[in-house]
């Protein structure tokens, strides 16, 4: 277990950073977590992170990547939807950097 | 994750690496946490009395399993085993032979239950279960992906992976667990697959994946969830839904149920094939885990239970559902009963999917186009579990030549690694059993070199572009630790993505 500090507050974390309190997240956290993950978050980041959230929202799980690659292939253009672009903009893979960076669980499994 | 790993440079020629004594004593998973383990029945933490639980335990273990006990007393130390684990190769820690993994646990078994060890413990290697060795158990037990390579090699045919087991047993016995592993079966019995997706991002998955294939295709694929009286009920890893590339096989198997005009379904209760349970040793987790299938099949009256490309997920089905839920012939409670009446035994129960397809294939049933994937030179990597603790087919090593014959059906290319690199002699990917977490990374790096040589051999001489393999760790392993040596991440895929890319849908005109 660890904890973050962000302005001055500290919200608690698993071993490798995921917020363990979905509710503690906010744009100053994610800022922070990316920074720790040396993310330097665009645009299309934040479109990634943004869908994650409303996906979670609605399903309880991050979404498939192929889910994922299409809903931003949707939003920022038919060339960024795949995985590939996703790897470039989170390295670690978009699925568990990005979660991460979204405030979101990490995905578990054979994954 | 901001640690940096190196992968160990390629060795033009494998020789018996350098001893590097505790190279990897700081190799240890995140222990789970009391909820995770109170959710599936352990203890919450170390208790103070461990020693005593512990022991007890071995001796539990040691009366219910011949085997282990086999084991603990037969080994002369002749070294066989010593150089065979992809561990020990990529990491040089004596600790990762075989042997000497073993022996962490022998040392106590022979102080507790034998009588020179009891008297004169330092004549025969003898030791008591300290709290140091303990820690040598956490760590080192968990270097061990259960792929039984090293059990090929051992005259007395000892195999690693139970004692691997039965250590992780008495850990999770008194506190000790791996969050990893108990974290996700804590998750399967509370939303049915180790990712944890509930039934309505299955379903929205599935959806989207009907879109793409009729975009791709023009034709209809379906990819039921729950559909009741289908006559095949589907069971594969969750990592099929979610993660690439293994979704591209699961579109694979959806095109062939299409192409053979078989109603197939998934099960949202049932969404994972894997089980855990094993990988911990625990024989009621293994069971609870694997009856999500026996409920699943009886509720929606399936005739065939078929098991998508997950590597010890064939295991269990393979060896042990029979037994432990009645799919196949031995069980023997009422559900059991019921399940087998229900099942068609003019067909094996359970089917590989690869056996589905051959069966196919063999039949003239599909049509294929292998110059589809012309594009790709392809090997075969034998995934541990399907190598050594499953057959397919009707006959011996039916589980190396069925995968490799659909892949020559499939596409025009194909080479073999070198040959004490595949079949029973297969290397573990480096992530099996269990190991597939993001702390154990540099062991995953480490433990994948064998295999990674291999490859390399045949990617220069042959130019081969794409590893085959029938297993989602496998599968993620590889994703993983492919560009730590050099070489794309995209090279892995599934057999059945490969039959994605070359099966003909639509018309037979």
């Amino acid at each position: 277990m660890g904890t973050i500090e962000v302005n001055g507050k500290s919200y608690e974390t698993d071993e490798e950073g995921y917020l363990v309190d979905l509710a503690d997240w906010s744009e100053e956290v994610a800022n922070h977590i990316a920074a720790v993950e040396n993310v330097d978050m665009s645009d299309q980041h934040w479109e990634v992170v943004n869908f994650l959230r409303e996906y979670y929202d609605e399903y309880q799980i991050a979404p498939a990547v192929r889910v994922l690659t299409k809903a931003i292939g949707k939003k920022l253009g038919p060339d960024k939807g795949n995985s590939q672009y996703l790897y470039e903009l989170f390295p670690y893979g978009p699925a568990k950097q990005a979660c991460k960076i979204a405030g979101l669980p990490k995905p578990t499994g054979c994954v | 994750m901001s640690t940096k790993v190196e992968a160990p440079p390629l060795r033009k020629y494998p020789v018996i690496p350098v001893l590097d004594i505790g190279a990897m004593s700081a190799s240890k998973p995140y222990v789970a946490s009391d909820k995770i383990q109170e959710a599936i029945g352990f203890p919450g933490e170390l208790a103070p009395d461990w020693e005593a639980k512990a022991i007890a335990k071995m001796a539990e273990l040691l009366g219910r399993y011949r085997s282990l006990k086999v084991y603990l007393d037969a080994c002369v130390h002749c070294g066989a085993c010593s150089d065979k684990c992809h561990y020990f190769i990529g990491t040089g820690d004596p600790k990762n032979m075989p042997v000497a993994r073993q022996d962490l646990m022998r040392a106590v078994y022979r102080r507790h239950f034998t009588l020179a060890g009891r008297i004169a413990p330092k004549l025969v290697g003898a030791r008591d279960f300290t709290p140091e060795l303990l820690q040598d158990w956490y760590s080192y037990y968990h270097q061990c992906s259960e792929c039984r390579r090293c059990s090929v090699f051992c005259p007395y045919g000892i195999d690693t992976a139970e004692i691997t087991m039965a250590a992780r047993e008495i850990m999770d016995a008194i506190g000790l667990g791996q969050k990893y592993s108990n974290e996700i079966i804590g998750k399967v019995h509370r939303i049915g697959n180790n990712l944890g997706l509930p039934g309505p991002a299955l379903e929205d998955t599935l959806l989207g994946l009907e879109e793409d294939v009729k975009e791709d295709t023009g034709v209809d694929v379906r990819y039921p969830l729950d559909a009741k009286g289908a006559e095949v009920l589907l069971v594969t890893p969750s990592a099929d839904f979610f993660a690439e590339p293994h979704v591209e096989s699961l579109i694979g198997y959806g095109k062939v149920f299409h192409a053979a005009g078989v109603s197939w379904t998934l099960s949202s209760h049932a969404s994972e094939a894997g089980n855990f349970g094993m990988f911990i040793g625990n024989y009621e987790q293994l069971r609870k885990i694997a009856l999500r299938v026996r409920e699943a099949a009886l509720e929606l009256g399936v005739k065939r239970i078929v098991v998508g490309e997950c590597g010890h997920a064939w295991r269990v089905a393979y060896s042990f559902w029979n037994t432990l839920v009645g799919i196949g012939a031995g069980g023997d409670d009422p559900f059991a009963v019921e399940l087998q009446n229900q099942l068609d035994h003019r067909y094996r129960q359970p089917t590989h999917i690869c056996e589905f397809t051959w069966d196919l294939i063999e039949r003239g049933a599909l049509r294929l186009d292998p110059s589809a994937n012309d594009h790709r030179i392809v090997t075969f990597h034998d995934s541990c579990n399907v190598a050594r603790a499953s057959r397919m087919g009707d006959f011996p090593g039916g589980q190396f030549e069925i995968p490799r014959a659909i892949i020559r059906a499939v596409a025009n290319r194909f080479v073999e690694m070198a040959p004490e690199t595949i079949r029973e002699k297969t290397f573990c990917c480096g992530g099996g059993g269990g190991l597939l977490t993001d702390e154990l990374l540099e062991l995953r790096v480490k433990g994948a070199l064998p295999r990674m040589e291999a490859l390399q051999e045949i990617a220069e001489r042959d130019g081969v572009n794409f590893m085959a393999t029938i297993c989602a760790i496998c599968k993620a392993q590889f994703s993983k630790v492919l560009p730590y040596y050099g070489f794309k991440m995209s090279m892995v895929g599934g057999v059945h993505q490969l039959v994605s890319t070359a099966i003909r849908l639509g018309s037979n005109d």
